[in-house]
């Protein structure tokens, strides 16, 4: 890390023979500008101008519908509990793999990636057959009283499916990073473990988790692929906010359609910018950098 | 390093190894139950349940005529998405990387938009601009263009969905790598593309090809956007996510598994390319790791 950082300092040091050395600035921002205008920013914005055709009365109307407003909250909901799991699991995950050796750590550590790699429709048919009432998993909880296949806690187990890679790969580089002779000063000094862990290891680890988790759950909120085969989608139960999305626009009603679409845009925006000034006065008070 | 954490500790204190060690088996056991539950059970069901009738009837579901389009609409859908998106990764970590401007984090944050948009939406917006109720609906319909339920909308969903993919590891690769390297050879003579190709190029192309690689999973992956743009007409709009889709709402789970594990060994292969590249530049790929995670954390 530090050569890196060295490097960028030095290269604002230089800034101004520095853009005249290497070519191709105009061409390459350029481009990118352009590119990213026409595929994300415009047709971004274009949602929002439509919404804006609908008037704020027919707005409101669509999005304070109780089978809307039902469908939100299980998207908000089980995105932010799933995330939390995660949270939890992720730095409990992420501790053993840099920590300690056992044997197939690699393929282990290389497993957590699988969320990234593999369609989400896959994931959600293979979590459905895992955790239906005769699946290999569903069987075993049945007993218990416990049902995941069709319930909101199905849509929670396949976010957490979905978003555990964002947690782990954020903590690991700075798990990797930190300074170990801290903890073992503690340590000498006649602290516990959980005293270590908790007063020395955490704070530095708090700016990190809040990014993985912030971004497991932006990720849980507007995930479709995996949860519609778990979810059993009954209307206000385990309907999430995407799915009605596509059931307005399967009955022409694009106006609601991009009514929901708007809310979801508008809140996750909100939570994300909300997660990043929690993570800034996290920053500060650790004063990392 | 393990060692010697463990010996420090043994030091300091008598009685604390055992608990330690106690604390570690927990902590391991506790690791491996949640993957297993949450990752290697959902993998081993696919191919179990793809087999379940035997090898005759996996082998029957995979060259089904419908399968097989389904198949070759999504190899010519990532084969367009793949390197409009990858000219635009090395743009625009070209431009992060090596120049330093106003609203640099800015604009990182906004390559990385598409990543925080319900695919869903993804598919909507191209719906509300070239649908027929759309913005160009009625001019595409007066000169017979189709887009929205057609190929080129699938493309247009695919793109929007993997837009952030190649530029999202190449930018802290290269910022990793700096720019002296450039500088040297610019000041011996050598212009900016021969700059690019034979000094910039192999410093970047192990991360360019893992970018490539998720990117490519994504594409032939997408499900929920392309759900929205295709209208599901079999043989001729169907990726295969929705073939299996299709396959599995008709209570052919066979079938759909059988689909399914192809896409399945498509993420294994990915995953397998991603430790190829850590084995062979494990300093390269650590350091992008660490900034990408610093960057991510520090974005404001």
């Amino acid at each position: 890390m530090t050569t890196s950082t060295a490097t960028i300092e030095n290269a604002t040091g230089v800034r101004g023979s520095a853009r005249r050395v290497i070519p191709g600035f105009g061409l390459t921002l350029g481009y990118t500008m352009v590119y990213l205008s026409l595929i994300v920013l415009i047709p971004l914005s274009a949602t929002f101008i439509r919404s804006l055709e609908l008037g704020g009365g027919h707005f409101w109307a669509v999005v304070t519908a109780p089978r809307v407003l039902a469908s939100l909250k299980l998207s908000f909901g089980a995105a932010l509990f799933a995330a939390l799991i995660n949270a939890v699991f992720g730095l409990i995950i992420s501790w053993v793999l840099v920590r300690y050796s056992f044997p197939f750590k690699r393929l282990i550590d290389a497993m957590v990636d699988l969320p990234f790699a593999l369609p989400t429709a896959v994931a959600g048919i293979a979590l459905t057959a895992l955790y239906a009432p005769n699946g290999w998993l569903g069987h075993l909880l049945q007993p218990l009283g416990i049902k995941v296949a069709f319930t909101p806690l199905g849509v929670v187990v396949a976010l957490i499916f979905i978003g555990l890679p964002f947690v782990v790969r954020t903590l690991q580089p700075v798990l990797e990073d930190l300074d170990r002779e801290v903890e073992q000063a503690a340590a000498t000094l006649g602290a516990s473990e959980w005293q270590t862990f908790s007063r020395v290891t955490l704070p530095a680890l708090w700016p990190a988790l809040l990014t993985g988790f912030a971004l497991a759950f932006a990720r849980g909120v507007g995930e479709y692929g995996s949860v519609v085969f778990i979810a059993g989608n009954m209307p206000m139960k385990s309907e999430i906010a995407p799915l009605l999305i596509i059931t307005k626009l399967e009955q022409y009603d694009y106006a609601g359609a991009t009514a929901i679409a708007v809310v979801m845009l508008m809140l996750s925006f909100g939570l994300m910018l909300g997660i990043n000034a929690l993570q800034n006065w996290a920053l500060t008070r650790n004063s990392i950098r | 390093m393990s060692y010697n954490f463990q010996t420090s500790y043994s030091t300091a204190s008598r009685k604390r190894p055992r608990r330690l060690y106690l604390g570690r088996i927990i902590l391991i056991a506790v690791t491996l139950a949640f993957l297993a539950a949450f990752l290697l059970l959902p993998l081993l069901a696919v191919f179990t349940q793809a087999l379940a009738k035997g090898v005759g009837a996996y082998l029957a579901a995979i060259s089904d005529p419908l399968a097989w389009s389904a198949i070759k609409l999504t190899l010519w859908v990532a084969a367009i998405a793949v390197p409009l998106n990858l000219v635009f990764g090395v743009a625009a970590a070209w431009a992060i990387a090596k120049f330093d401007f106003r609203g640099k984090s800015t604009l990182i944050t906004l390559i990385d938009l598409p990543f925080a948009v319900s695919p869903v939406i993804a598919g909507l917006i191209y719906i509300l601009i070239f649908g027929a109720h759309g913005w160009f609906g009625p001019f595409l319909q007066a000169h017979d263009i189709r887009i929205v339920f057609a190929v080129p909308g699938i493309v247009l969903a695919t793109i929007f969905v993997t837009f952030p993919f190649v530029a999202r590891e190449l930018i802290p690769v290269m910022q990793a790598q700096g720019k002296d390297d450039e500088e040297t050879a610019l000041s011996l003579g050598a212009n900016g593309w021969q700059t690019f190709w034979r000094v910039t190029f192999p410093n970047i192309r192990w991360g360019l090809l893992y970018g490539v690689l998720l990117c490519n999973a994504r594409a032939m992956g997408e499900f929920g956007a392309v759900s929205v743009v295709s209208g599901h007409i079999r043989g001729l709009t169907n990726t295969v996510p929705l073939h299996v889709e299709i396959l599995y709402n008709e209570y052919n789970y066979t079938a759909a598994f059988a689909v399914a594990s192809l896409l399945a060994l498509l993420a294994l292969l990915t995953l397998a390319g991603k430790s190829i590249l850590e084995w062979r530049e494990p300093e390269l790929y650590h350091a992008a790791r660490r900034q990408q995670a610093i960057q991510r954390t520090r974005r404001s």
